[in-house]
């Protein structure tokens, strides 16, 4: 008899799924115009791959296939690890991770609301560790590129890994600014010297730097929609600006400068939207903190220290671990409590 | 008293609370409030029939007085409060009193409940009235005349007002905060009222001030009622009463439950296993106080309140309405219901009901009737899994972790829930108001409190069980002991007997002789019987199975008299 409160006034799950990927609207224009329109091959393919898989661990869970279908959930994991990739990383490559994010991280934890990882950094880092030589392999952005690939171009590399006659692989793709710094500098040359190569930008990588504004610009959508709250971003990126700041404060020419850190990798796509994702984070205010600032100190340490990169996805893994304890710990007092 | 000072002077710091005024998260609902105050507060016509359960209060249920077929006039006590915390019910108007009887009531289970049914005699005749000199009477006496004016708390909650006027002598009450927020949607009756009775409303005051010894008054109105603000402003300024003080708070769901409005008005936050009373503030409903100044400056009990009827229905409005009158009279008066009416909510849509009838009578918590339909309050969608997102949490206004409690819920780890301060929850219903996934929260947790409580009843009473059965084990047990000890004790005493007897024993012979005879005649007897008790159908037997019974006979016969030479040999009486 009584089902009160009668009024609600939320967004459906569905609504808070498709602004999230609104808000990632910039930041795939901001691809196309960087690394050319292949990226879209990649975002359909994983879309597609993300949607079947999704209905088919519904259907063999017995679970109602439409709600949860669109409930979008399955497609911003989709867009997430694609937008996580090389933007011409092969047809397989995608289907895997993405397969391996839905039907393992996903479903086989209990769907939507019960994964305790994050379903994109789970796929991401599974390719990662297989796949590391093709993980690693970015397209050079098209202002670097010695030779430039037309979208058909792309599409051919993706599906058929065939580049036109006379194009090498290493006319399309070069290192990344944080692999090629990590590289050069256990060449013992100073980050000065190395920051001075080509695909160095003002802040970060020339063109992904564009990428990177179009994430805080999403990411500044999501704040003011009230989709994520100011303490992930900012305790991440704050943590991870201090960090990098003590350390190129103590020695300029072994470490790199903080803008720079905030800037390349997946510092900008992970403060606002892989970090961010409710289900597998923690919920109290100062367990969103901790949480963040976790990630932060992992990540910078793994990229100076570590075997990779970047440490976004592992970082974001490993405090997805830590979830339950930082919650457990970090329980607001109570009206009337006094602790 | 300064160790409590100490912990609310403590958490006001370490809060920051006193420059705080604004409900911690709370939500703000469309208010849906300008369609029932565009008209004054209406008047029904008496009914004809009138029905009055007799539990519209917290507490024990009262005790009825009159008889079926008995004349009663308005005002009549017809049921007097019972025990500490109940509450009397008077008859709203002259009639007679047709049955006493269980009949449908305003409640969320939708069961049958006693009440008195009254037939109206349309004279609407009163009782006698006794206005008491208040200001001249000492609080006791004050208090005892309360018992049974009928009147509790008219904001919803319903509890006896005496109870809560009865001040604690451990600390005194200094603010006396007036609930005038009104703080869920639709519901206006509390804005009616202050637009229209103001400077009555301040009477109120006057008594419950004197009464509870406050030496300030605050009233807490949302900033969406500018009109009744206006006028208790107005009303204060002309009231014989200092320290009165109307303070507007920001409109914001839920202002208006009691911990939150004395922490917005006076910066304390109630500790939350003690009473408001504790911190010196105790905090009533504007109609309470009316209904306060109607009883001691009229001597007329609490025979009616102000009800919001609105919703779709044709002209939403308020109406004073005597206790009793069925719903119905109440749609009718507001012009009846629109097209694609399903359902009654009774109360606010946040905390309210759907009313298992319109024929249920109106009570003293009934504050607002809503007439519903699918295109005011929508069902809602099905619901799915919980993503985490914290909205919940974000709109608690008691700061708890509904999405924990809901995981803990679901998964009857009703421990755990417990731990996560389940029962500090107010069920305004925020969460589930913010929820996406349109869980239906605050169910769940009402689900669990019902079940925690009923799982400690049940281990109380296991509990006494269990001592109980431990109890009569161990009684068991004593007496065993206690047996043993006592014929432990008899043979040491026989053995010293015996010793002192034996010469006479033997010195008894023929006393020895007769017995031993009885004896034998006993057998003889018992012998004979059993010959004249032998089977009937033996006549016809072969001599071969005639031999075989003998033998058996002989064999018991024998058997029997072992058993009786052993027995007389362990009597230790018999034995020498």
């Amino acid at each position: 008899m009584s089902r009160s409160p009668y009024l609600s006034s939320a967004p459906s799950v569905s609504v808070i799924m498709v602004k999230v990927m609104l808000a990632l609207i910039p930041a795939i224009a901001a691809y196309v115009w960087v690394y050319g329109a292949g990226i879209l091959i990649t975002l359909a393919l994983a879309s597609t791959t993300a949607l079947a898989a999704e209905a088919l661990m519904l259907k063999l869970r017995n679970r109602p296939i439409k709600p949860f279908l669109m409930d979008g959930s399955a497609l911003l994991t989709a867009w997430l690890l694609a937008l996580s990739l090389p933007p011409l990383a092969p047809w397989w490559l995608v289907v895997v991770g993405t397969l391996f994010a839905i039907v393992i991280a996903k479903h086989l934890y209990g769907g939507l609301g019960y994964n305790p990882f994050n379903p994109a950094m789970v796929g991401y880092a599974v390719l990662l560790i297989s796949f590391p030589v093709i993980m690693t392999h970015w397209p050079a952005p098209l202002e670097l590129a010695q030779a430039q690939l037309s979208f058909a171009e792309q599409y051919q590399f993706i599906f058929g890994a065939s580049l036109p006659s006379g194009v090498q692989v290493d006319a399309v793709s070069m290192a990344t600014p944080l692999d090629y710094l990590k590289t050069q500098l256990t060449l013992h040359h100073q980050v000065q010297d190395i920051t001075t190569a080509s695909q160095f930008g003002t802040f970060g990588a020339k063109g992904g730097e564009l990428v990177v504004w179009a994430y805080l610009l999403g990411g500044l959508y999501l704040l003011q929609q009230r989709l994520i709250t100011w303490h992930l971003p900012t305790a991440f990126l704050g943590a991870l600006a201090l960090m990098a700041g003590a350390f190129y404060l103590v020695d300029a020419n072994h470490f790199a400068s903080p803008v720079f850190h905030l800037f390349t990798g997946a510092s900008m796509l992970g403060a606002f939207f892989i970090i961010t994702d409710p289900v597998s984070g923690p919920t109290t205010p100062k367990g969103k903190l901790i949480f963040a600032i976790g990630i932060a100190v992992l990540t910078y340490l793994i990229r100076v220290y570590g075997g990779y990169p970047d440490g976004v996805a592992f970082s974001v893994l490993l405090m997805n671990m830590c979830v339950p304890l930082i919650d457990a710990w970090t329980q607001p007092r109570v009206f009337g409590h006094s602790k | 008293m300064n160790a409590l000072l100490n912990i609310v002077h403590q958490v006001k710091n370490s809060f920051g609370l006193s420059t705080n005024n604004t409900v911690r998260g709370g939500v703000h609902p469309a208010e849906h409030k300008q369609e029932s105050t565009t008209l004054v507060i209406g008047s029904l016509p008496v009914p004809k029939r009138l029905v009055l359960p007799l539990r519209q209060h917290v507490g024990h249920l009262p005790k009825v007085l009159v008889t079926v077929g008995q004349h009663v006039l308005k005002g009549q006590l017809l049921a007097e409060a019972e025990g500490n915390i109940s509450a009397a019910i008077h008859a709203p108007t002259s009639g007679v009193v047709v049955a006493i009887q269980d009949a449908l009531i305003p409640h969320p289970s939708g069961l049958p409940d006693q009440c008195i049914v009254l037939e109206s005699d349309g004279q609407d005749t009163w009782g006698e009235r006794v206005a008491s000199d208040w200001r001249h009477l000492d609080q006791s006496a004050l208090l005892m005349a309360l018992r049974n004016s009928g009147i509790v708390g008219l904001g919803g909650a319903a509890f006896p007002t005496q109870i809560k006027l009865r001040t604690n002598s451990k600390v005194q009450i200094k603010t006396l905060v007036v609930n005038a927020a009104e703080c869920e949607p639709y519901i206006t009756c509390d804005d009616m009222l202050m637009r229209e009775r103001a400077a009555d409303i301040l009477k109120g005051v006057e008594i419950a001030q004197y009464l509870l010894g406050a030496e300030e008054c605050l009233i807490g109105i949302e900033d969406n009622k500018p009109e009744a603000a206006e006028a208790m402003r107005q009303a204060c300024a002309n009231s014989p009463v200092k320290n009165l003080q109307v303070v507007v708070v920001p409109t914001q769901y839920p202002s208006g439950d009691a911990r939150q409005l004395i922490r917005l008005l006076t910066g304390m936050e109630v500790p939350n296993d003690k009473r408001s009373t504790d911190v010196g503030v105790q905090c009533f409903n504007v109609a309470t106080l009316l209904a306060l100044h109607r009883y001691f400056d009229f001597g007329e009990p609490s025979l009616s309140r102000i009800v919001t009827m609105t919703g779709n229905v044709r002209k939403p409005r308020n109406y004073e309405v005597l206790f009793g009158t069925p719903v119905t009279d109440l749609i009718a008066a507001a012009g009846g219901a629109l097209d694609q009416t399903d359902d009654y909510i009774m109360g606010g849509p946040m905390m309210g009901f759907s009313l298992p009838s319109v024929d249920v009578p109106i009570t003293k918590a009934a504050n607002c009737i809503i007439a519903s339909s699918p295109q005011l309050f929508a069902p809602p969608p099905p619901a799915m899994p919980c993503i985490r997102c914290a909205r919940c949490a974000d709109v608690c206004p008691v700061s708890l972790q509904p999405q924990e409690l809901y995981w803990f819920s679901k998964s009857s780890n009703l421990e755990k829930a417990r731990d996560y301060k389940l029962f500090d929850c107010i069920e305004c219903g925020c969460c589930t108001y913010a929820c996406p996934s349109n869980i239906p929260l605050v169910q769940y947790y009402r689900f669990a409190k019902s079940e925690i409580i009923a799982q400690d009843r049940a281990k109380e009473a296991a509990d006494l069980a269990r001592e109980r059965n431990e109890f009569r084990l161990m009684r068991i047990e004593r007496e065993k002991q206690e047996r043993a000890q006592k014929h432990a004790q008899k043979a040491v005493g026989a053995q010293t007997e015996a010793a002192k007897e034996a010469p006479a024993v033997s010195a008894n012979p023929e006393a020895d002789a007769a017995k031993k005879a009885a004896i034998a005649a006993a057998i003889e007897r018992a012998k004979a019987q059993k010959a004249a008790a032998a089977p009937q159908n033996v006549e016809k037997v072969e001599p071969a199975v005639q031999a075989e019974i003998e033998k058996i006979d002989a064999r018991r016969d024998a058997a029997k008299q072992a058993v009786q030479a052993q027995l007389f040999e362990s009597d230790p009486q018999d034995n020498k």
